[in-house]
């Protein structure tokens, strides 16, 4: 028996000779932080499209807490909250108006969604403001608006699509928390049929919640990333687990002129890749030639005229994984 | 001895009783490439229309190129560029179209000039793409031809990569590398850390004031004074509190499955045992690697 609250099997999408998703499975569990990254055009907002139910798959089947999103469309939807990149709201209306439209659109009587309103804007962090106009809200706080609005209904299924972009730092932490604080507590109402045995029991977790972003600072605080390449995911595994693929393959290097030092590392044939990070460079090398590279390359920066400061093993970074992997000849 | 591109000597712009920028002092050099941090309202956007002669500052002084942003505002807007994430590209227009317009609106019309800026942004053989038609990270490329077409000495980037992909980005910083090579003075406001790691130095500004600037190693070193420690520990809710109570401590953050704990006291073993003793799971907790996140959450907090 399943216990995945989402299960996409082998679903594709094609737009004429565009194969926009090829062919992707998904497993996710309840309380599972999932992060689906990828280029522009690897297919993942079609991915996020097809989960919500906004477009049919051409094969494969999308599963959701139980619901076949293809047969039982409505109901595998009650259980979803959206967020999307470009959120509507109302301007003009206050929060806790513009949260009673998406509530009432999404078919709850008063007496749901106004203590359900009260509570969410007090997990978000907006109960003070209720009466305030949209319009007058700072960046962070539209946002966890549209939070709270996609929250309103309960979902047991959050997907996020680019939540954080244009927002600073201290806003995104202060949003991560929430979703952090929401897949962490068990969620009070599950969907009365969960699967083919009944009902899930709270211990296995709160909300799920799929979020798709191009920042790997951002997939590296989801528990599992899947990277998407050509409508497929390529890669799918834990932040450290991905970044433990390349232990020992990362090298930092300091010295001037960091130019000259970019071209001598591109130059020898055991490096993969060097990429300038202002006032240093990460050397990728290749597979078991780390040491042979750490006394090489000073040599060879040495007698091109320039001086090595520093050169040492670092632990990979989220970004020299995708790197790598959208560089990978795979096939 | 040549002259810093960017002075700045105690620059302040007062809105009624509101300090918007606080006295702020730096200088940047030719060629550099620095990057400029801070939360919404902290003052960074009045610095950059200050610097670009679009507001007058209250007090103190600046010049840009050697113009005084009091006096001289259209000499520095001839001789800078400006590219924003909301830079409205026509979309109905090819790229060359695109280029060739915003070019005569700067009184380009050298079709050789025209060519090389396409040439240098990688944009030669699309010149007649619908630019409606091209990713988001060719689009940034466009723009980005766009505030160079006039050859400014200058550039003003506004969150250039946002909401493209780490592949995409690289390419994007190689060409701005390429550009500070050749003596362009690289000037980039962001809210995201993986375009910052990409500045030479940045600095953090908050309620007016500029924190700190400095490279991003040594704002890692100074900022950061203590450990960075990843515990993975559950549930997760209660680690905060406990850890966040504990003396020493200097903050707690939730990343994804584990806690971010920076501390300069607490060692490993110690909070191993205070979770345990709560009843907590512990799994594991390792050393971390500081981040300019951590910079900036520890300077906006």
């Amino acid at each position: 028996m399943t216990n995945y609250l989402v299960q996409a099997n082998g679903i594709k999408k094609y737009f004429g000779k565009v194969h926009a998703v090829d062919g992707v499975d998904l497993n996710i569990k309840a309380g599972e932080i999932y992060g689906l990254v990828g280029s522009d055009g690897a297919g993942k907002t079609t991915t996020m499209r097809l989960l919500v139910g906004a477009l049919l798959p051409d094969q494969g089947d999308v599963t959701i807490c139980g619901y076949d999103l293809r047969k039982q469309t409505e109901l595998a939807r009650s259980t979803i909250g959206y967020l999307s990149q470009r959120f509507s709201m109302y301007e003009d209306l206050t929060v806790l108006e513009n949260i009673r439209f998406f509530a009432e659109i999404r078919g709850l009587s008063s007496t749901e969604w106004l203590p359900r309103s009260m509570e969410i804007l007090e997990f978000v962090g907006l109960d003070k403001f209720k009466d305030r106009r949209a319009g007058q809200l700072s960046g962070g706080m539209k946002q966890k608006l549209g939070l709270a609005s996609a929250l309103v209904t309960r979902p047991r299924l959050l997907l996020l699509d680019e939540p954080t972009t244009g927002v600073d730092p201290v806003t995104r932490q202060d949003f991560w928390q929430l979703v952090i604080k929401l897949v962490s507590t068990p969620h009070v109402d599950s969907p009365p049929v969960f699967g083919e045995h009944g009902r899930m029991s709270e211990e296995q977790g709160g909300v799920s919640v799929i979020i798709s972003t191009p920042y790997m600072d951002e997939a590296s605080r989801c528990h599992r990333v899947g990277f998407m390449r050509e409508g497929k995911i390529i890669a799918e595994d834990t932040p450290s687990n991905l970044r433990a693929r390349f232990n020992n393959r990362v090298l930092e290097l300091r010295g001037s002129p960091i130019n000259k030092l970019r071209h001598v590392a591109h130059q020898d044939e055991d490096v993969e890749d060097v990429a300038a990070f202002g006032d240093k460079l990460h050397v990728r090398v290749r597979a078991g030639k780390t040491d042979l590279i750490m006394k090489r390359l000073p040599e060879e920066i040495k007698s091109a005229g320039g001086t090595v400061t520093d050169l040492r093993v670092i632990p990979p970074a989220l970004e020299d994984v995708f790197i790598a992997l959208s560089e990978s000849n795979h096939d | 001895m040549i002259e810093p591109v960017i002075v700045v000597e105690n620059l302040t712009r007062r809105f009624g009783d509101f300090v918007a920028v606080d006295h702020i002092n730096f200088e940047v050099q030719a060629g550099e490439v620095v990057g400029y941090l801070g939360p919404n309202g902290s003052g960074k956007t009045t610095t950059i229309r200050m610097l670009l002669g679009l507001l007058k500052p209250s007090d103190g002084k600046a010049t840009v190129l050697g113009y005084d942003v009091f006096k001289q505002s259209e000499e520095i807007r001839a001789r800078v560029g400006y590219m924003s994430q909301k830079f409205a590209i026509y979309d109905d227009l090819t790229t060359l179209e695109n280029l060739t317009f915003y070019g005569g609106v700067y009184g380009i019309n050298d079709k050789a000039r025209i060519q090389r800026t396409l040439e240098l942004v990688g944009l030669k053989g699309h010149e007649n793409t619908l630019t409606k038609d091209m990713s988001t990270g060719w689009r940034q490329r466009l723009s980005l031809g766009i505030a160079l077409v006039h050859e400014p000495k200058l550039l003003f980037l506004d969150e250039p990569t946002s909401g493209v992909d780490p592949t995409a980005r690289r390419a994007f910083w190689d060409l701005i590398y390429e550009l500070a090579e050749g003596g362009v003075t690289i000037l980039v406001t962001t809210h995201y850390m993986d375009e910052a790691e990409y500045c030479e130095r940045v600095g953090v500004m908050r309620d007016g004031k500029l924190l700190a600037l400095d490279t991003p190693t040594n704002l890692k070193k100074s900022i950061i004074i203590g450990d960075v420690w990843e515990v993975y520990t559950h549930p997760l809710e209660r680690g905060v509190e406990i850890l966040s109570a504990m003396p020493g401590v200097e903050r707690v953050g939730l990343s994804g499955d584990h806690l971010r704990v920076i501390s300069s006291q607490v060692k490993q073993d110690a909070m191993q045992s205070l979770l345990s003793r709560a009843g907590l799971r512990v799994e594991k907790i390792e050393k971390g690697e500081p981040t300019l996140e951590d910079v900036f959450l520890t300077l906006a907090r």
